[in-house]
């Protein structure tokens, strides 16, 4: 059984071979490069089927494989694949999802000249996410999920043509960088401090046991715990990718891409895929320094939605909190080879997961650790305040953005106070109905002729049948109608699990308030988009589209992409290449539910591990929060159905029906808070400010440092040449001139005359003589 | 016997003919011929020395001659040729025109 966990690399190198050959391809072989998206995403589907059928077998297990990258002198970089039921489920999520996503893309990119090239990005995009899925090393997940980043900066600037789509492809990869510059610190103190950035290697993992209890006990400077600090860096960099605030701005400029794009990455998959990393760090997430220095592990699958208060309270006592698993007798063979043997290329091993003996019995801390908190709070303050600006936007994809933005808050608030399940399966129940709501929202574009903006359209249920009915479906997953749709049955857990959260109970209100918020925008939505009267037949020409009230509002169009025939005003049905895959879509938004009913909360004990149990009756807790919960969706849906169906607007000019009762307020939702304006003044100047100061000091201060050197040496050197040429020279040139004349005149001595030469060799000759003779006197 | 002063003033004369032949000529040949009177007032200078030396009976100033006199003619050849030498060259042996080697 272990062989499948060695292949788990094949499910991402199957998208990216069709990325690399799309690459290649010529721009005109569409259907060949559509086709290899979409078989090598089928194929990877069957083999995350092949995963996740493995997992229910023996959910308790996590299948590890690892194998050493580079060795560096001492230190081997050891990369590995993880299989559990978080990875498994996630796999086929993404698969699904993805692969009908391609499919919907070949219908709506149909007119798109650059066909093969969206293909190419799209598979790149899906062999990233996949990668990052399966990484068992901090590494490969932080590469993955850069290259994610990265596929998301292509797609999102896909019609590069457009400014707009530029500048939201420039900031979605700034804004989310400055998240993973934190990452990326968490990163390099983990490694630093444990030595591994592999999650699970029988029992040397950086999160097993061993690695965390050396964690906890340190403190850094401020007080707070090593493993504190890292969990709070590396939720920084989930937080810039899931649009978290303070870094949510990216997302709703990201629906400058095409729409499917925003349906695959910025709904389903990549926003996600913060949340997916908190829960794939979740144990040390919930690692808590214990004041006497002792740590206790929280156990992740443990938290559970429904445990009894008094179970909480004796699970609190210490002895049952830390239950650490002894790491040698889970190591099978394999991994003590691994670890004996360094040499070993690749070793797999079968673990069981932590904490396995004390599952199920409700062991949770009940204040949950700081990173947790921090966890909720942001999540919570998302959620609201998403929430509130979706109810003013008028773009269609706009509010879909914002409510992935408060929707991923809620999905954070699940895992700070409920665990790994309750934030992962609003995760996969919302990727569904998400990815269903922003293909029929493309559906809508494409049906439309790429009109956005909500107010422009109307009454196209009778015209877009097919979309209608799959869009309402997604419409009340999202508004959690109850009963019957999955996204009732995970907000239900969200909010049950923050009912039951100690620290606060402000987190379950700012929760109830962003689902009633929810509800009420959906509806709304609903209700401009496919219930009223057509509003657009009235607006003679496109070039009357920047009215006042609507400039601002992007209405930048593809230029490439040509509608289709027909009418250029009716609104007409998408084909069945993209209604397809919405029916499907809608139905596992309404099926996905019962894997997670209270009654049957099936995907928890997968999570978990443990057997499933099924419970006819519900708790009185749980009961009154779900029934608050429906109460909430329905008060929501109701309001904005009365609200819009008797004030709603005839035609496209009329203001909001909120805009003429609260102006100033509608005006602050309008203006999404003013945050990106914020920014504007704030960061952004500020930086400008600085990037001036620092020109300012190059051309002033360095450059003048520069050109005061470089006088200097100029003058210097106009000095040497005087000195050279007037002191040194001239002294030479007299020395030699002297040199010259004093020899001329003692050339004159030998003239050639041999007689005059023995004249004086004569006349000394006798004045010899004469001393001599005169000496000798 | 003669004393030696008439000798040594015989020899004197004859040097100070040579130098004076051999400054003032400016042909070349006769400045050989006041070269060769002063070797030869040199020679005198020798014999006559020799002779009034404390053992004349030892050949020294003789032997001491013909060797000056062997190495004069040899001089004397030298000489002449090289002022046949000059002359095929500078087609004059007139010393003064003869100053190429200066400085």
């Amino acid at each position: 059984m272990n062989s499948l966990v060695e292949y788990l690399w094949l499910i991402p190198t199957l998208p990216l071979l069709a990325a690399g050959l799309s690459a290649l391809m010529k721009r005109p072989s569409r259907a060949a490069s559509a086709s290899l998206a979409i078989g090598s995403m089928v194929l990877a589907f069957f083999l995350s089927c092949a995963a996740f059928v493995k997992t229910l077998a023996d959910p308790a297990a996590r299948f590890t494989h690892n194998f050493d990258w580079f060795v560096l002198g001492e230190t081997t970089f050891r990369l590995g694949w993880v299989l559990d039921p978080l990875t498994a489920a996630m796999l086929v999520m993404i698969t699904f999802v993805g692969a009908l996503i391609f499919i919907f893309s070949v219908g709506y990119m149909a007119h798109d000249d650059n066909f093969t090239r969206f293909f190419c990005f799209l598979s790149l995009f899906a062999a990233a996410m996949l990668g990052l899925v399966i990484a068992n090393n901090l590494l490969l997940l932080f590469m993955c999920w850069e290259l994610v980043g990265l596929a998301s900066y292509l797609l999102i600037g896909f019609w590069y043509h457009k400014p707009s789509a530029a500048a939201a492809a420039k900031k979605a990869f700034i804004t989310t960088r400055i998240g993973d510059v934190f990452f990326f610190l968490g990163i390099l103190w983990l490694s630093a401090e444990t030595g591994t950035l592999l999650f699970y290697d029988g029992g040397n993992g950086c999160l097993e046991q061993s690695a965390l209890a050396k964690l906890v006990v340190q403190s850094t400077w401020i007080g707070m715990g090593v493993s504190t600090a890292i969990a709070l860096l590396i939720f920084c960099g989930a937080i810039g990718k899931s649009g978290q605030v303070p870094l949510h701005v990216w997302l709703p400029d990201a629906m400058e891409g095409p729409t499917p794009v925003s349906a695959l990455i910025h709904a389903a998959t990549m926003v996600a895929a913060g949340v997916f990393l908190v829960a794939r760090v979740y144990p040390l997430m919930e690692a808590v320094p214990a004041p006497n220095s002792q740590f206790s592990i929280l156990n992740s699958q443990s938290a559970l939605v429904s445990p009894l208060p008094q179970e909480r309270e004796k699970a609190a006592t210490p002895a049952e909190v830390s239950k650490p698993v002894d790491p040698a007798p889970a190591k099978t063979e394999g991994g003590a080879d691994a670890e004996t043997n360094r040499t070993v290329k690749a070793a797999t091993n079968v673990l069981p997961l932590p904490g396995g003996e004390g599952r199920g019995e409700g062991e949770r801390n009940a204040h949950g650790s700081t990173a947790l908190q921090a966890v909720t709070w942001i999540g919570a303050i998302t959620a609201l305040f998403a929430a509130l600006i979706a109810v003013a936007q008028t773009d269609i994809k706009r509010i879909l953005a914002y409510s992935t933005v408060s929707q991923l808050g809620f999905m954070f608030i699940g895992l700070g106070t409920g665990g790994v399940a309750v934030g992962i399966f609003h995760l996969l129940t919302h990727a569904f109905f998400k990815a269903l709501l922003f293909l029929g929202s493309g559906s809508v574009i494409h049906g439309c002729h790429e009109e956005q903006d909500i107010r422009r359209m109307g009454g196209l249920r009778k015209l877009m049948p097919v979309t209608f009915a799959t869009y309402a479906i997604g419409m009340l997953a999202l508004a959690g109608f109850p009963l019957l749709f999955s996204g009732f049955w995970s907000k239900d857990e969200i909010l049950h699990a923050a009912w039951l959260w100690q620290p606060s109970k402000w987190p379950f209100l700012m929760g109830l308030t962003g689902a009633f918020l929810t509800a009420f925008y959906m509806t709304r939505q609903m209700w401009y988009v496919f219930f009223g009267t057509h509003r657009s037949a009235g607006v003679p020409a496109r070039s009357d589209h920047q009215t006042p009230a609507a400039s601002e509002e992007h209405h930048d169009h593809a230029s490439s992409h040509v509608s289709a025939g027909g009418d250029a005003h009716t609104p007409h049905e998408s084909p069945p290449v993209m209604t397809v895959p919405l029916g499907i879509l809608a139905a596992c938004a309404i099926f996905l539910s019962i894997f997670g009913t209270p009654v049957w909360p099936w995907f928890h004990s997968y999570l978990s591990g443990h057997a499933v149990h099924f419970t006819p009756s519900i708790e009185l807790g749980t009961a009154l929060v779900m029934f608050v919960s429906a109460v909430i969706a329905l008060g929501g849906i109701w309001l904005g159905w009365t609200f819009y169906s008797r004030r709603g607007p005839k035609t496209a000019e009329e203001a909001d029906p909120l805009e003429t009762i609260q102006p100033s307020a509608f005006g602050w939702l309008r203006g999404k808070f003013y945050i990106d304006e914020l920014y504007e003044n704030s960061v952004i100047a500020w930086n400008a400010a600085c990037a001036r100061a620092s020109r300012w000091l190059d051309d002033v201060v360095w450059d003048g440092v520069v050109r005061t050197v470089s006088l200097i040496a100029l003058a210097i050197s106009w000095v040497n040449r005087l000195i050279d040429e007037f002191i040194v020279n001239l002294g030479f040139d007299k020395g030699c001139g002297g040199f010259r004349s004093g020899a001329r005149l003692l050339s004159l001595w030998q003239n050639g005359q041999v007689q005059r030469y023995l004249r004086v060799i004569g006349l000394a000759l006798v004045l010899l003589g004469v001393i001599f003779i005169w000496g000798c006197k | 016997m003669t004393p030696l002063h008439y000798y040594l003033l015989l020899s004197a004369l004859l040097f100070s003919i040579g130098l004076a032949g051999a400054l003032t000529r400016r042909n070349a040949i006769l400045v050989l011929i006041g070269i060769e009177l002063m070797l030869n007032a040199a020679n005198l200078n020798f014999i006559a020395f020799w002779r009034f030396s404390p053992n004349p009976e030892a050949l020294h100033g003789v032997m001491f001659v013909i060797f000056a006199i062997a190495v004069a003619a040899a001089e004397a050849a030298v000489g002449l040729a090289l002022t046949i030498a000059i002359y095929r060259h500078y087609r004059t042996t007139n010393l003064d025109q003869v100053d190429s080697m200066k400085g």
